[in-house]
């Protein structure tokens, strides 16, 4: 059966990757980050999501290792 | 297109497409492994407790869930947390510790079988249909509300967004069957905690924390004549149904929602067990209820929380934030306006994703739970027994369930239809739900643990408790009503303050009824089951459970404890 860490884990690093990706390139814009008081939400959002996608991978690797 | 709420860009479409293609990926994968009905059904009965737990709580956290109930954190406050709370945690212990060794140890593979095996053939044919008929309506209204909403705030055409959301939907539970549904549920809670976070922590910026947004309640909520702290605590105002916004008295509370509405649901509904009975093992049968209820009681920080945040920006003008529509508060709003208050291009698509992942997963657990019911309780139950060749039958059971699952799916497509020339469907379908779960609750409870417990005692116990459910709400009204869908459709007998308290206690009526009618047509009939036929259906014919192979922190007791504790806990925290 597939295991289900797999899918998770490369859909978030995927996500994460572009979230994060889309966050450093609009960085200067403070129009776009207005509404949360200049957070760049893409680029925290992305990071958590990247990190969480590539733990869910690594605990894959981990048990067949 | 031109007056849609939101404007989306590419990443944020990009978002969404590649979200999807992964939900279509995963079925497309299980596919190879849908060789019999047993995997297609009932995930082979394959799946780790972590797995299971996180599908069993995803299913209940459907968008319609999370709109109705971050609304009710706008209107209630953290009242509304008793719904995960006192509501939820001691029907889902109680699901795991006593009922889940009869569900997954009798190797019933439905609860309607389970009531054929420990009652008679018409009491399961009652179940069964009663419940493939509500299940596909319910899945039919989500699709309806799912479509309204892509209208609504994407500007997408509603027929196109309705047929794509089905096609989608049936594309993945055709090729993986539940499986491939749970695999989503697990996949659209991630998506869905994800997607809601960063609303949390720019609301909480933005009203100044925990602490900020209770001195921002304190006038709003002194205007609406109650209690300054009373938007802020659970039980504290509970003394008396008029000084606390839910309009619900502590016992009411406790005994209304707390036993007879959740356990009645979180029990008894198949939609929400069967998560359970796909678990590996027993031990992880009983587990999945305790490790579902972990994130279950957080999640009111991720949904009312906001809410309440919404019910002080919306009284602050300068916050530009508001949810009127037509002149009136639209609660239903709450949560895509913040969607649309805090979130930027970008973490606005993955808040979208979220939405329309768990308005889809909702319908797919619907159909998957739909196809189990018809393909075995029933087809092969009243239209095409099995043969005893095993092989063929399984095969010929998988295609029976694969056709079930395009017939749900097409059949929720005209319910969708139905629910938008029905505006009431929504309301009727709930009311009727919660007659039917509370009397099956009292007899599957009797049939566990009361080994005299007749069939016809079942049987009548369940019409009988409908009947007394129907009658109460034909009598009763809340205040307020202007349909005959609320009550009162027979004369006014009683006006309760608040639709919910009517709810409460048509349920309570409902299952007392059910249990003192099962009870006495249980004595006046004969037992038709040997002890021997009862053996792994009843407690006391069954033998206890040994958990001494189990690491200690993974036994259901242990787990147990630590669930009750942290309810305890944050019902202090909150009181």
């Amino acid at each position: 059966m597939l295991d289900i860490r797999i899918p998770i884990g490369l859909l978030f690093t995927v996500l994460g990757i572009l979230l994060s990706a889309y966050g450093i390139y609009t960085n200067a814009n403070t129009e776009l980050y207005s509404k949360s008081f200049q957070f760049n939400v893409n680029l925290w959002s992305g990071l958590g999501m990247l990190v969480f996608g590539v733990i869910m991978l690594l605990t894959v690797r981990k048990k067949k290792g | 297109m031109g007056n849609a709420l939101f404007h989306l860009e590419w990443i944020d479409y990009a978002i969404m497409i590649i979200y999807f293609m992964f939900v279509l990926g995963i079925g497309w994968v299980l596919k190879r492994y849908m060789k019999d009905a047993n995997a297609f059904l009932e995930a082979g009965r394959s799946m780790p407790a972590w797995v299971a737990g996180l599908a069993f709580i995803s299913t209940n956290l459907g968008a319609l869930e999370v709109m109705g109930m971050a609304g009710s954190g706008a209107k209630y406050g953290m009242l509304t947390t008793h719904f995960y709370w006192i509501g939820a945690i001691p029907a889902m212990v109680f699901l795991a510790i006593f009922m889940m060794p009869f569900y997954y140890g009798s190797k019933a593979r439905s609860v309607p079988e389970y009531l054929k095996l420990r009652f008679d053939e018409k009491t399961r044919g009652l179940n069964a249909i009663l419940f493939a008929v509500m299940t596909v309506l319910a899945s039919g209204i989500s699709m309806y509300a799912l479509a309204l909403l892509m209208e609504k705030v994407l500007g997408w055409d509603f027929n196109l967004s309705l047929l794509l959301s089905a096609a989608i939907v049936l594309a993945y539970t055709y090729l993986g069957g539940l499986s491939s549904a749970i695999y989503n549920e697990v996949l659209q809670f991630f998506i869905i905690v994800i997607g809601l976070l960063p609303i949390v922590f720019l609301g909480l910026h933005e009203v100044g924390g925990w602490s900020g947004l209770k001195e921002g309640l304190a006038p709003i909520v002194s205007g609406k004549g109650f209690a300054a702290d009373s938007f802020t605590t659970t039980w504290k105002y509970t003394d008396q149904a008029t000084s606390n916004p839910l309009g619900v008295e502590w016992y009411g509370i406790l005994f209304g929602l707390g036993f007879v509405l959740s356990f009645g649901y979180w029990c008894t509904n198949f939609l929400i067990v069967q998560r359970a009975m796909a678990a590996k093992s027993t031990t992880a049968a009983r587990n999945t209820p305790l490790i579902g209820a972990i994130p279950k009681m957080l999640i009111p920080f991720l949904i009312i929380v906001p809410g309440i945040i919404a019910l002080v920006l919306m009284n602050n003008p300068s916050s530009g934030f508001s949810i009127t529509e037509n002149g009136k508060p639209n609660y239903d709003l709450t949560i895509i306006m913040l969607l649309k208050h805090y979130l930027p291009t970008g973490v606005l698509g993955l808040g979208i994703t979220a939405l329309l992942a768990s308005f889809m997963s909702g319908m797919a657990g619907n159909v998957s739970a739909f196809n189990t019911v018809w393909t075995y309780d029933i087809y092969q139950s009243y239209i095409r027994p099995a043969t005893g060749d095993k092989e063929a039958d399984s095969k010929h059971y998988l295609k029976v369930g694969r056709m079930a699952t395009v017939f749900g799916v097409l059949v929720s497509i005209a319910a969708a239809y139905l629910a938008g020339l029905f505006g009431n469907i929504m309301d009727f379908l709930q009311t009727i739900f919660s007659m039917i779960n509370a009397p099956l609750f009292a007899v599957i409870f009797l049939g566990m643990f009361w080994k005299r417990a007749t069939g016809h005692g079942a049987f009548i116990g369940l019409l009988g408790g409908f009947l007394v459910a129907l009658l109460h709400h034909g009598l009763t009204v809340p205040a307020g009503a202007t349909t005959l869908v609320k009550g009162g459709w027979l004369g006014v007998l009683h006006t309760y303050p608040v639709e919910m308290a009517q709810n409460f206690w048509t349920a309570i009526y409902a299952c007392a009824a059910s249990a003192i009618i099962a009870v006495v047509v249980s004595l006046t009939t004969t037992q038709k089951k040997t002890d021997d036929e009862l053996r792994g259906l009843v407690y006391s014919l069954t033998p206890k459970i040994k958990e001494d192979h189990v690491v200690w922190y993974m036994r259901t007791n242990t787990l147990a404890i630590f669930v009750l504790t942290m309810m305890v806990i944050l019902s202090i925290l909150f009181w």
